[in-house]
């Protein structure tokens, strides 16, 4: 990891684009423009990926989250109908339930950031080259098991759309 | 001489800014930036003279003599095009999302940018040799897909929004089929650099190994670039221009443009994965490689566009159904193979 002047002002632009992009996401009222916001903040996160020297992580980062996650959302908003898209993306109010998430979710990250140790992480210096081999041996080692059980989820889930999407195409010819 | 031409250049700049006293840092910013403003250049020159070289295609296969007007051979045709197109005016549609509806066509171009640093043109002739180059060029690949989206989108058209739903459905659908054609590659160099995939093809090139992996790519690649047979997107006997119907002047022209920038990014891909990239056939090394390079990627070239003027446009459900139910299989068969081939050549001791 890099810790020159760059990197730096690198990091703090990337932090605003983050932040400012994700708070954006939330108060835009048009879905539409906060699906776009999205793509962007996924796009600055590759940036940070990039900043540590994990370039796989951060191509992954861009193809998984800005490719395909914000087509998703895509394929929703186009499914729905809608004649007006101005107020898409409103305020609920669930004050004391989002509160308490937000409370969950800062105090995780506190937790999980007060067990990083962070000084050793840096002393442990210089980042491999080449990380796809070694992602790709622990994920067929070490994390094997994970690695099959999101493959079988994967599998489960296009089945289901498989079989739902059927199952409305043999009720549509019942029905002529 | 020749051959080491541009990487002269490169050295040449260097040394007068570090002659000057320029810091390295600063120097080597110099450096990258006049070489991505050179692939710019490049892109632009390129597009153009693609779409030239496209009327032209056209017209010979149907017997006509095409552009011949503007400058020697009509070659200046399509820069007295982009002239006129300049000087339109770019008209908004009352109920467009106006913003997102200007930025479409402004953004459309960065992800070809991106893509370009990464492929070596020539012997040590790429702008950034990255190591993950391959899925780095499929990561940045996939982004343009939400940028017509946002076209299409934002137009608040009919026509445009059916284009838009036919852009995010056809190019998500066969982004997998591209994706699964090129791992046969991979798996046997067994690196995502593309100068490592280059020089494994040194004496064999992968289409006599890869037979079946190349025309899944190229089947996939000229559908995710929206051209003939697989121009649904831009149907003009269904939906007009299709995600570009409301666009007018410069910001179609940039669609326009994006569309043989891309065309050169499948090409190039094709020829680094495919066809031996710099190396030169034949033992033929006088000719500088980068020159080799561009033959093999005009070739290409040459043959989408003759795809284009060949045959009709498919079906939408034919469209998925291929992406599907032939390529994916396919796609997915071949990795399995490649890998049983694989381990055979390891145990006979290859």
């Amino acid at each position: 990891m890099e810790t020159s002047i760059y990197s730096v002002i690198a990091f703090y632009g990337l932090a605003i684009t983050i932040l400012g992009n994700a708070t954006l996401v939330i108060f835009a009222r048009n879905i539409v423009h906060s699906v776009l916001f999205l793509a962007v903040t996924f796009i600055a996160m590759g940036g940070l990926f990039l900043l540590l020297d994990a370039d796989f992580l951060a191509a992954v980062q861009v193809l998984v989250y800005a490719g395909a996650v914000c087509i998703m959302v895509v394929f929703g908003i186009m499914l729905i109908q809608r004649s007006d898209m101005k107020a898409t993306n409103l305020f609920n109010r669930q004050t004391f339930a989002g509160a308490g998430l937000v409370a969950l979710v800062v105090a995780m990250c506190a937790v999980f950031a007060g067990r990083t140790a962070w000084t050793d992480l840096v002393a442990a210096g210089e980042v491999p080259a080449n990380t796809v081999q070694a992602i790709g041996e622990l994920m067929l080692s070490k994390y094997v098991i994970p690695f099959e059980v999101a493959a079988l989820l994967l599998l489960v889930a296009l089945i289901g759309a498989i079989v739902i999407a059927r199952d409305e195409e043999v009720k549509a010819n019942a029905g002529n | 001489m020749l051959e080491n031409l541009f990487v002269g250049i490169a050295q040449w700049l260097r040394a007068l800014l570090g002659g000057v006293g320029v810091p390295v840092e600063i120097n080597e910013a110099i450096v990258m930036l006049v070489k991505l403003v050179a692939i710019l250049v490049f892109i632009l020159i390129n597009a153009l003279w693609l779409v030239y070289m496209e009327r032209k295609v056209a017209a010979y296969m149907q017997a006509r003599i095409g552009p011949n007007r503007v400058g020697p051979k009509g070659l200046l045709q399509t820069t007295a095009d982009i002239g006129k197109l300049i000087s339109k005016e770019i008209i908004i549609p009352k109920k467009a999302d106006i913003a997102v509806f200007l930025i479409s066509p402004v953004l459309i171009f960065v992800p070809t940018l991106m893509v370009f640093a990464v492929i070596p043109f020539g012997k040590n002739m790429a702008a950034i040799d990255m190591n993950i180059g391959v899925f780095y060029l499929l990561a940045i690949a996939s982004l343009s897909t939400m940028i017509f989206w946002m076209g299409g989108w934002a137009s608040n058209s009919k026509y445009s929004l059916i284009g838009a739903m036919r852009v995010v459905a056809q190019m998500v659908s066969y982004e997998l089929p591209l994706v699964l054609g090129l791992l046969g590659v991979i798996m046997i160099v067994g690196s995502m650099n593309m100068s490592d995939i280059i020089a494994a093809q040194e004496h064999t090139w992968f289409i006599f190994t890869q037979p079946v992996a190349f025309l899944i790519y190229f089947a996939a690649a000229v559908a995710e670039t929206n051209r003939c047979p697989f121009d649904l997107v831009e149907g003009e006997s269904e939906i007009i221009a299709g995600p570009y119907t409301e666009y007018g002047g410069m910001a179609f022209a940039m669609y326009f443009l994006a569309e043989y920038a891309n065309i050169m990014v499948i090409c190039a891909m094709a020829t680094i994965m495919f066809f031996g990239g710099w190396h030169a056939p034949f033992g033929l090394t006088f000719i500088p490689s980068w020159v080799w390079f561009f033959l093999k990627m005009y070739a290409l070239i040459f043959i989408v566009m003759q795809l284009r003027w060949t045959y009709p446009r498919i079906r939408v459900d034919q469209l998925m159904g291929f992406s599907w139910k032939v390529l994916v299989p396919l796609a997915l068969a071949n990795i399995f193979i490649t890998g049983i081939g694989m381990k055979i050549y390891q145990a006979m001791g290859w």
